[in-house]
């Protein structure tokens, strides 16, 4: 319990304490400011992208791995968690330079497309989904396992086609896993900083994140600032985090077998 | 409907789990597949739905082969292990489910499933999800949900195991009731003979993938035409080299065979014995009181064989001498049994006739 | 089956799906793995050689270690004590226990950094009593170490946890009426349930804490040769143009990464098959 409070409680309570030095207005002012606001929205929705991304491809992957057997099948299971293992500097500096100009990734986007990758927003989402790829998959993975055959074979015993099995019987058994992973992906995307700096270029009032302006800010030794617009972004995870709660709550008030 | 099953094979990698499984059952009957796990029993039940598909055999539905129609075409119900309800469905939708997949108009989907509902019992329950209900329930619900669209064949696996020992006996003689009341052919399958005797006209006992039998409860209790059904339905003891009991002297060496508690008849002392030169001397090894009558262990040559002794009759007590006639017997040969009947008694013209 | 008019699974679908996750797979996963073995291949072996035994390269690699094994090894015990209580007493407070040990995960690695600044740094209210003890942690490597475990602490007590619930209490109440002492009670009962759950924890820790980057960067300062670790060294070497350099120190990062990778998923196929018996 003490251990708990040196690591995590004091630091948290020191914080609160440090942004109130700055009074209200200095408060207000600074997390009023067009830089901070515009760096807190490519935030929110870079990583609110990288999420529904990974929801999408998390859903897909999680299905592929469960339900059929096709060679390399425990192979790409196995290299899921590779974001977890991987330093996010080291994926950081290596997507930059995949998704450069001249990387493998990036020339044959941009000769075909002309999209840019590397230093735009779309670099940000493409570090934020590397990062969170195992959230989804993960959370859906044992729920796809574990869920009987029955429930399909009965919808379509019923004469369900199979779209409408999977919309209406196997999606929402799975939806509860599906929003869990979908809010850890998120919460950590809106954190995410050492993977995302390289590729971001942290142009201000374009691909600037949020922990970005914090980690500028202190070294202006502007220390009051950095903790105004940390407060900010922790009042965000934290009314994300409560939402998803309460959502879950709902969903899984009517199982009652949960 | 009536349904037959010809030859159907299948396997699972190197594991048959159907083995040349054929049977048939006629319009309205109410069929029990009956056999220890692991049997094949549920892979018959999903093959028929359409489910599994068999590796080489024709399943035939009112004489059309249905091995390649849509499972959902077969005019199936099917009610689950666990039912399988849709959690996140009420009970209403539930039961609406196949009838909205069919394009049903709505006020026709909502007399149908109303209609349902007040036949298993459950009117006002719409709005409530499976959770909130009780496991017989639960399985009125999945019952009212497979016969939305008035399938002609309702099949239904392992229906009673989920629910505790108490409710199963009734909800046995409801679903028993109603299925005769709607006249719709069924198969369903169990493990518990006591269900498959109690609630089947037909029982089709499966071992190993194959079926071994397939008869009326009292075909297959009285004339068991293999060792397995013999020893797997009723009460069974496994005798060895039989013929060392008075009357059987025929068997062949090494005979194997089995005898039921009814096939053993115990005098007690100074018992006026109807047929007195076949009965032989036992010793009592042990007496339990069962309630309607004593269960009494005799030893007779070395087996220990077991039968009722009413309590009407003249006292016994352990290691006492009491004298046994055997009736008859299942005498095993191979995967064959049949019955042998007490050599010494056939010249008094007993049979085993007794007919419900 | 050749005769079969339908089938339960969609053919096409199913191939869709299995290229899909094969494309998603190889661009997100493999070929920024890829990415850092080809620089340092282009690199050549002798300059890779050199850019890793570079002695700036071995300080940080070593820092990195130290703070790896010192942040794995409080919180294991961490986790196993907090788990133990919340799982076996009743207390007061438990369930802020429980939300204060999910923090880490929802807040951003660069607050999980700054709290340490503003609790221990130069403007934090600890500041005088420890300049007048002449302790230094921000800027240091206490700080560095301090940062890595609030960042990694919640992986082992998280993992634990739910086995321990899950477990209930029967067997260790059983022990205990036949008169086994509380070590003995540990490590023949408690912990043979949760020995893979705990190495999966630790796994997990050691991979966040040797990669950790944006809390230690907030705290180090970036004192080149003292308070860099290894992914702040690569940082540095990234910015200052010397890319092939950087890749370098990843590589060793990225053998690290692959270990425990490996290592994760031979412990999940040993517990699966353990969980069988």
């Amino acid at each position: 319990m003490s251990y708990l409070s040196i690591i995590v409680l004091i630091p948290m309570i020191s914080l609160a304490v440090e942004s109130s030095g700055l009074g209200v207005r200095g408060f207000w002012d600074t997390v009023t400011d067009t830089r901070t606001l515009i760096a807190c929205r490519v935030s929110f929705l870079c990583s609110l992208a990288g999420a529904l991304v990974n929801a999408v491809f998390g859903l897909i992957l999680a299905w592929v791995i469960t339900r059929y057997r096709f060679p390399l099948r425990r192979l790409i299971d196995g290299l899921i968690e590779l974001p977890f293992a991987l330093p996010t500097a080291v994926a950081g500096i290596s997507l930059t330079v995949l998704t450069t100009d001249n990387g493998w990734l990036g020339k044959p986007v941009f000769d075909l497309f002309g999209i840019r990758i590397a230093y735009t927003q779309l670099g940000i989402i493409l570090a934020i989904t590397f990062i969170t790829i195992p959230f989804v998959v993960r959370s859906i993975q044992p729920v796809l396992e574990q869920l009987s055959r029955d429930y399909e074979d009965a919808g379509l015993l019923l004469g369900a086609g199979r779209t409408r099995v999977f919309f209406q019987i196997v999606l929402p058994e799975i939806k509860p896993a599906l929003l869990t992973g979908f809010s850890l992906a998120f919460a950590r995307g809106l954190g995410e900083y050492g993977s995302v700096i390289f590729i971001a270029g942290n142009i201000p009032f374009q691909t600037e994140i949020a922990p970005l302006v914090i980690m500028s800010k202190l070294e202006q030794f502007n220390y009051d600032q950095a903790t105004a617009v940390a407060v900010l972004m922790l009042f965000f995870s934290f009314t994300i985090m409560f939402f998803v709660n309460r959502l879950q709550a709902k969903i899984s008030r009517f199982t009652g077998e949960h | 409907m009536f349904i037959e099953l010809e030859n159907i094979c299948k396997s699972f990698g190197s594991y048959k789990a159907s083995d040349e499984v054929s049977f048939g059952l006629k319009e309205g009957a109410l069929g029990a597949l009956l056999g220890p796990s692991g049997s094949g029993k549920t892979t018959i039940l999903k093959m028929i739905a359409g489910l599994e598909i068999p590796d080489s055999g024709d399943i035939r539905l009112d004489g059309a082969r249905v091995n390649n129609v849509h499972p959902s075409k077969r005019g199936i119900g099917f009610v689950f292990q666990n039912y399988a309800l849709f959690r996140y469905m009420t009970v209403f939708d539930n039961i609406a489910f196949g009838l909205k997949t069919r394009k049903t108009a709505r006020a026709e989907v909502k007399r149908r499933v109303e209609e349902l509902l007040s036949l298993i019992g459950l009117s006002g329950f719409e709005k409530r999800y499976p959770s909130q209900l009780s496991g017989g329930q639960k399985q009125r619900v999945a019952f009212a949900r497979a016969l939305a669209w008035n399938p002609r064949l309702l099949l239904l696996d392992e229906p009673f195991a989920a629910i505790d020992a108490k409710v199963r006996k009734e909800l046995r003689s409801w679903l028993r009731s109603m299925i005769s009341a709607l006249k719709i052919t069924s198969i369903f399958v169990t493990h518990d003979q006591a269900e498959a005797i109690e609630v089947a006209d037909r029982i089709i006992i499966t071992n190993h993938g194959r079926v071994e039998q397939t008869g009326s409860p009292i075909e297959l209790y009285r004339e068991p035409a293999t060792p397995f059904v013999a020893s797997f339905l009723g009460e069974s003891m496994i005798v060895e080299d039989y013929g060392r009991l008075l009357g059987f002297e025929g068997a062949p060496p090494n005979s194997r065979g089995a005898l039921r508690p009814e096939f053993i008849q115990i005098y007690g002392p100074g018992e006026k014995i109807q047929y007195e030169n076949s009965v032989e001397e036992a010793t009592v090894v042990s007496l339990a009181f069962r309630g309607a009558c004593v269960e009494a262990v005799i030893d007779l040559h070395g087996f220990q064989l077991s039968s009722g002794y009413s309590l009407e009759k003249p006292s016994i007590s352990v290691g006492g001498k009491v004298k046994v006639l055997i009736y008859r017997l299942y005498a095993f040969e191979g995967d064959k049994a049949t019955l042998v009947n007490n050599s010494r008694l056939e010249a008094h013209g007993n049979g085993y006739s007794f007919a419900i | 089956m050749a005769e079969l008019s339908f089938s339960r699974e969609n053919k096409w679908l199913r191939r869709l799906l299995i290229m899909v996750s094969f494309v998603f797979i190889t661009v997100m996963l493999i070929l920024p793995l890829v990415q850092v073995l080809a620089q340092v291949w282009d690199f050549g072996f002798k300059n890779f050689w050199e850019a890793v035994t570079d002695e700036y390269t071995l300080k940080a690699l070593k820092l990195s270690i130290l703070t790896m094994i010192s942040a794995v090894t409080l919180n294991t015990l961490f986790g196993l004590a907090a788990a133990w209580a919340i799982t076996r007493f009743r207390f007061w407070g438990k369930g802020l226990l429980i939300t204060l040990i999910d923090i880490p995960f929802a807040v951003s690695p660069v607050i999980a950094g700054l709290v340490f600044i503003m609790t221990f740094g130069r403007l934090g209210w600890t500041y005088p009593f420890l300049e007048a003890h002449d302790i230094k942690i921000v800027f240091a490597t206490p700080g560095l170490v301090l940062a890595t475990i609030f960042v990694t602490f919640p992986f082992v007590a998280r993992e634990i946890i739910p086995v321990l619930l899950s477990r209930g209490t029967d067997e260790e109440e059983a022990a205990m009426l036949l008169g086994s002492g509380f070590f003995q009670l540990f490590r023949r009962v408690t912990f043979p349930h949760l020995k893979w759950a705990l190495l999966y924890g630790i796994i997990l820790c050691t991979a966040r804490a040797l990669g950790e980057f944006g809390a230690v960067s907030v705290v180090s300062g970036h004192l080149r040769g003292k308070t860099n670790t290894l992914p702040l060294h690569i940082e540095i070497l990234f910015r200052e143009y010397h890319t092939a350099q950087s890749f370098s120190a990843a590589a060793i990062l990225v053998a690290a990464a692959i270990l425990i990778l490996v290592f994760r998923n031979i412990l999940e196929h040993v517990s699966e098959k353990d969980r069988e018996f």
